[in-house]
């Protein structure tokens, strides 16, 4: 089992959403969050455009049985790219174990997606 | 009969027996309240409220950080409950009220304190147009109560997300006390100095725009800018809320500029008219700017535009027709733009919510452009400069100067004051968590469902 998070632009979510669809991933979770580095855009304010380091993106998390993984991290690849700065990062980690908490079922069977 | 602005009765109210002495032969006919009047000065003291709770407190309210906003709508709110005892125990009689002596032409007397002397069915001394069909003195009291309370509440904007609650309550109630009520009563009263010169001030473009527009730019610089404060604005947090407390202000200001003539008639529907075409004229020429100089026209530009309209108007309301209200909208939007957007920026004051830049700023315009703009065709014995009278132009003038001067001298005295009594700015570590809560222990959004 594998947790897969992926920051991306909020203009491509909607594709990124339905491309790990197309690659079996059915449920994910979202959440949206500002970063602050050293890139700026501009935001007009009453007559003048300021600078502001604050970048706005999406989060979206799932989890996920080994095999899925590389098809899903290609969809995302391809969904997420605009091909300028800034398209976002995605992570990859282990998960120990899993619980479905309604029967008590372990492990990769306790996730949303059967074989 | 004269006829500039709010005109003494030739029927003294404390001594209705006193002989007329201003009857200038137009008629001996006593005046007696007109219902239709007094219905529409009733409906524009109702829209005036509005103009303070809720638009005001949603126009600054939405402009603010979501930690500071309740405390914004509570200043409102305060300022509408405070304001309104001050001037019903003696605002209004030092204001409107008239005295003897050297200090006449300065500051009413006590006659009206706690409106003793009025009486229900007592005529207005004060009239515009129609010197016969008037509204009912308390009428009168109350519609200019909604006056005082927004002037002292428009300066909220200027040292929004740092002050003082206990020095923010004592500033208002000074501040009304001896700036707003003598300067109302220098151009308002038929006994002040400056209506006795023949100034022009329809609906309140230097005693509340002017007035309340210095008294920001000066307390913004006294109170010093907010932390983090580096040229950029700290970011509104709803600028839904922005537009609706600017719908709200413009929807108001019809009872601000159109009840401004005490009467329902054609001047008051031409006031309606002025307003509405300024405000217009002014949102779309900001909106043009921000487009052509920022590429995209923004929200918060709009309604900014619209209500520096709406305040610039609000001075020649009664004196301009409709080409005057396009020349005073764009002239407006554009030298507003650029305060707000290069001047603040340049200079680097941290006025919090423009409230100099916008109601300041048009004040002295609209002051200015009476004196140029006011045509004879609206009211026929006021002219400006385009109709002839060079004259005005230098009536308008002195009261702008004198008006910006006193401003400043009594705003800088008073928030001395206020600072040695009770201090006016927070504690740094108050201002970093926001004034909702550190001031009032409330949070505008919970995050509890």
């Amino acid at each position: 089992m594998k947790k897969v998070e992926a920051i991306i632009r909020k203009s491509q979510f909607e594709e990124v959403k339905d491309a790990l669809h197309e690659a079996d991933i059915d449920f994910i979770t979202y959440w949206d969050v500002t970063g602050v580095g050293n890139e700026k855009s501009g935001s007009i304010f009453r007559a003048k455009v300021y600078e502001t380091r604050f970048i706005q993106r999406r989060v979206i998390s799932f989890v996920c049985r080994d095999q899925f993984v590389e098809p899903a991290i290609e969809a995302i690849c391809k969904s997420a790219s605009t091909g300028e700065l800034g398209d976002g990062k995605i992570f990859i980690s282990e998960i120990a174990d899993s619980v479905r908490i309604r029967n008590g079922e372990r492990g990769p069977e306790a996730l949303y997606v059967k074989d | 009969m004269k006829t500039s602005k709010y005109i003494i009765s030739i029927v003294s109210l404390l001594f209705a027996s006193i002989v007329p002495v201003f009857a200038q032969g137009t008629s001996e006919v006593a005046p007696v309240i007109n219902s239709g009047n007094t219905a529409w000065i009733i409906m524009a003291s109702g829209l005036v409220l509005l103009m303070t709770i809720p638009g005001l407190a949603l126009f600054y309210g939405g402009l603010v950080r979501q930690k500071n906003v309740l405390n914004i709508f509570m200043k409102c709110f305060f300022a509408m409950a405070i304001i309104t005892i001050q001037w019903v125990i003696f605002g209004y009689s030092i204001t409107f009220g008239s005295t003897t002596g050297l200090l006449k032409p300065f500051i009413g007397g006590f006659d009206w304190a706690f409106l003793r002397n009025i009486k229900l069915n007592d005529v207005s001394p004060y009239f515009v147009s129609q010197p016969h069909e008037r509204i009912p003195h308390i009428l009168f009291v109350i519609y200019q109560c909604m006056f005082a309370v927004i002037t002292p509440a428009l300066i909220i904007g200027a040292f929004a997300e740092r002050i003082k609650f206990s020095g923010y309550v004592l500033f208002i109630v000074l501040w009304a006390t001896f700036v707003y009520d003598p300067v109302a009563h220098w151009i308002w009263s038929s006994d002040g100095w400056l209506y006795k010169m023949g100034a022009l001030d329809f609906a309140g473009g230097t005693v509340v725009h002017i007035n309340a527009g210095i008294a920001s730019l000066v307390v913004a610089l006294m109170i010093g800018k907010r932390r983090h404060y580096r040229n950029a604005p700290l970011p509104p947090h709803n600028i839904p809320f922005v537009a609706i407390g600017t719908g709200l202000l413009w929807f108001g200001w019809i009872g601000f500029n159109a009840g401004s003539g005490l009467a329902a008639d054609g001047l008051a529907a031409n006031a309606f008219l002025v307003t509405h075409v300024a405000a217009a004229t002014a949102a779309l020429t900001w909106a043009i700017l921000d487009w052509v100089l920022n590429k995209k026209p923004t929200v918060v530009g709009i309604a900014t535009g619209a209500v520096a309209g709406l305040a610039t108007i609000t001075q020649a309301a009664g004196f301009v027709g409709i080409g005057g209200a396009i020349v005073i909208g764009i002239v407006a939007s554009v030298i507003c733009f650029y305060m707000v957007g290069f001047v603040k920026v340049r200079f680097g004051y941290d006025d919090t919510l423009d409230a100099f830049g916008v109601h300041g700023v048009g004040g002295i315009i609209g002051c200015l452009l009476t004196g140029v703009l006011a045509t004879p065709l609206i009211q026929s014995n006021c002219s400006g400069l385009l109709s002839g009278n060079v004259h005005q132009m230098w009536v308008q003038f002195v009261m702008f100067l004198v008006v910006t001067v006193y401003s400043i001298i009594m705003t800088y005295v008073l928030f001395k004051i206020v600072d040695k009594l009770v201090g006016v700015r927070v504690t740094d570590k108050e201002e970093a968590m926001g004034l909702d809560f550190a001031l009032h222990h409330e949070s505008a959004y919970t995050s509890i469902d």
